[in-house]
């Protein structure tokens, strides 16, 4: 129950993460490789602030705020220097990497002082339960972690709903046509630079958001966090897809969230059979490649089948 | 009210596929006119008509529209006076977004956009009314992605995205010439109907002779990246498909003679 807890967090934590991932490679159609810099740039600014005593709500906002920057910056690399996507997600990941280790002062900040969100959830439970350990369904957990998860459920749905809610203004819908179709939408009066910048800054704000949760719930943040973040978001969003069926983005936004916490639920599972730890990111860049390939082989089968079957 | 002004514009100069599109094109639009811009592949009418959209810097010459001299002003910001309706009914609308989405962002065409709903109660109300006027029963199918409606069906949601705030100049780009018989004819009622009851100024690109004869109250044969022929008033109004066929040819006969020429001369003094 434990083990179930503690998957149910940390995939709604990157649950963040999809949802940042989302807007680049769904709305925007970029793999944004930023995000694997960003999410440890939220999580090092958090942790810093917080091992200096600022109140932890305050840092996780500047953790978003650093991914905001990290964005804006891919975003301005892209649409004014007109550098190809891709690359500038490398050069701002790259770069970011000094920075975190700038910002960290090392390659790892543990959170052994100061408050977090984590201990803000030990005193809720103690004040709630009145005890360490709960009863769910017959299992003692832990009341933190219980308390942890519920905050992290309600983060996310805020989040999600935030995002729902921009996504059908005037200001988000623009944001989609920009992503969806830039001819169009620049005929209809938006500079589409603009709105590129602003939805890669948001995309890599939640990212950061989610670095700066994980850092958190895991009590440190450190250099290597971020490695192949990219792909665990794109696996979520994926299998979001295919939970949903949809595009259209009240449904694609909890698919994405969705996708998130069934595919940690499916880590943890594998792990616990005896998946080596160290296979885990191969694994999940295999997972994302069939989910990219398959779709393409059936569809030639069909169409192969199809061409076949007159002949028959 | 349009007034472009000895335009030029060359692509990739200097290099083996340099393409001089317009040589120093003049036009004049007033207020209410229908321009129709005729001319063969390569002429330089959909490079004209780009130039008046503001898809690239000019090399030379000026375009005012009222005005204002919208010479620098990027293809966003030019798009606060102009309407526009491309050749490919795919272009002019987010595929995978809703007709009544699609509608709404040209509800706000040049205006800011900010943090309201973009489609409230009354917008809708008001998409369900102005969808049926197009009377192809479109008004029940807002919800539904525009990219699952027909090429047809698109390009006359397009012309009313593009009209729906009334623009100072209307840029149709050969936008029946993609569309079968059947939904061009469609089309180009739909289009005939919105500019005569908005009065809309507009410049309309094709290489359909009998469009030119028929639609607006002027027109522009181009040949080569300069206007070779303009036909206005009673001149227009008397224009056969014919005649404009005969100058279409004496075009192709005095660029064969050209051609003629300048291979004699080669042979005689290379």
């Amino acid at each position: 129950m434990n083990l179930l807890l503690g998957a149910l967090t940390i995939g709604l934590i990157l649950s963040l993460l999809a949802l940042g991932i989302y807007i680049s490679y769904r709305v925007f159609e970029i793999a944004d490789i930023t995000a694997d810099g960003s999410l440890t740039l939220g999580a090092s600014i958090c942790a810093v602030l917080i091992v200096r005593e600022v109140n932890p709500l305050l840092a996780t906002l500047a953790g978003f705020a650093g991914g905001l920057a990290a964005g804006a910056v891919t975003g301005i690399l892209q649409a004014k220097f007109r550098i190809n996507a891709l690359l500038s997600g490398i050069l701002v990941m790259t770069g970011l990497y000094s920075v975190n280790l700038h910002v960290m002062g090392k390659s790892n900040v543990p959170l052994l002082s100061g408050t977090s969100f984590t201990s803000w959830a030990e005193r809720l439970g103690h004040s709630w339960f009145g005890q360490p350990e709960v009863d769910v369904l017959g299992w003692l957990v832990s009341a933190r972690d219980l308390v942890t998860l519920l905050g992290a459920l309600a983060i996310v749905v805020a989040v999600g709903l935030g995002l729902y809610w921009f996504f059908r203004t005037e200001l988000g819908t623009a944001m989609r046509a920009a992503g969806d179709n830039p001819q169009m939408i620049r005929a209809l009066g938006v500079n589409v630079e603009r709105y590129r910048i602003m939805g890669l800054a948001l995309a890599n704000g939640l990212v950061a958001l989610s670095g700066a949760l994980l850092a958190q719930n895991q009590g440190f943040a450190d250099a290597q966090m971020g490695i192949g973040m990219v792909v665990w978001g794109l696996a979520s969003v994926i299998i979001g897809d295919s939970l949903t069926g949809s595009r259209r983005p009240g449904l694609a936004i909890y698919g994405a969230v969705a996708g998130s916490v069934l595919f940690r639920l499916l880590v943890a599972i594998a792990l616990r059979w005896g998946l080596n730890p160290n296979d885990l990111k191969l694994v999940t860049a295999l997972f994302v490649f069939a989910a990219l390939v398959l779709p393409q082989l059936l569809q030639r089968r069909a169409r192969s089948a199809a061409a076949a079957g007159p002949r028959s | 009210m349009l007034s472009v002004r000895n335009v030029c514009k060359t692509f990739n100069p200097g290099t083996v596929n340099e393409v001089r599109a317009l040589r120093g094109v003049s036009v004049d639009l007033p207020a209410g006119a229908f321009l129709v811009i005729l001319g063969g592949n390569g002429s330089g009418k959909s490079t004209l008509l780009n130039a008046v959209a503001g898809c690239f810097r000019l090399d030379e010459g000026e375009i005012h529209l009222g005005a204002h001299n919208v010479t620098r002003w990027p293809e966003h910001r030019r798009a606060s006076l102009v309407g526009r309706v491309f050749q490919n009914p795919f272009t002019g609308s987010a595929p995978n977004m809703s007709v009544a989405e699609n509608l709404a962002l040209a509800a706000r065409r040049g205006l800011p956009r900010r943090l309201g709903w973009a489609i409230p109660r009354r917008l809708l109300a008001e998409l369900r009314d102005r969808v049926r006027e197009l009377e192809m029963g479109l008004e029940d199918r807002l919800g539904n992605a525009i990219g699952s409606l027909s090429g047809g069906q698109r390009q006359a949601l397009t012309l009313l995205m593009a009209t729906w705030r009334r623009p100072d100049l209307l840029l149709l780009d050969e936008h029946t010439a993609a569309l079968d018989p059947k939904s061009a004819d469609q089309v180009l009622r739909v289009t005939e109907a919105i500019i005569k009851r908005h009065k809309l100024t507009t410049l309309m690109v094709t290489h359909s002779m009998s469009q030119a004869v028929n639609l607006g109250d002027r027109i522009v044969m181009m040949h080569k990246g300069n206007v070779a022929y303009r036909f206005a008033g009673a001149d227009k109004q008397r224009l056969s498909v014919e005649d404009l066929l005969g100058r279409f040819e004496d075009l192709r006969r005095r660029e064969l003679l050209d051609e003629t020429a300048a291979a004699l001369l080669e042979q005689t003094y290379v």
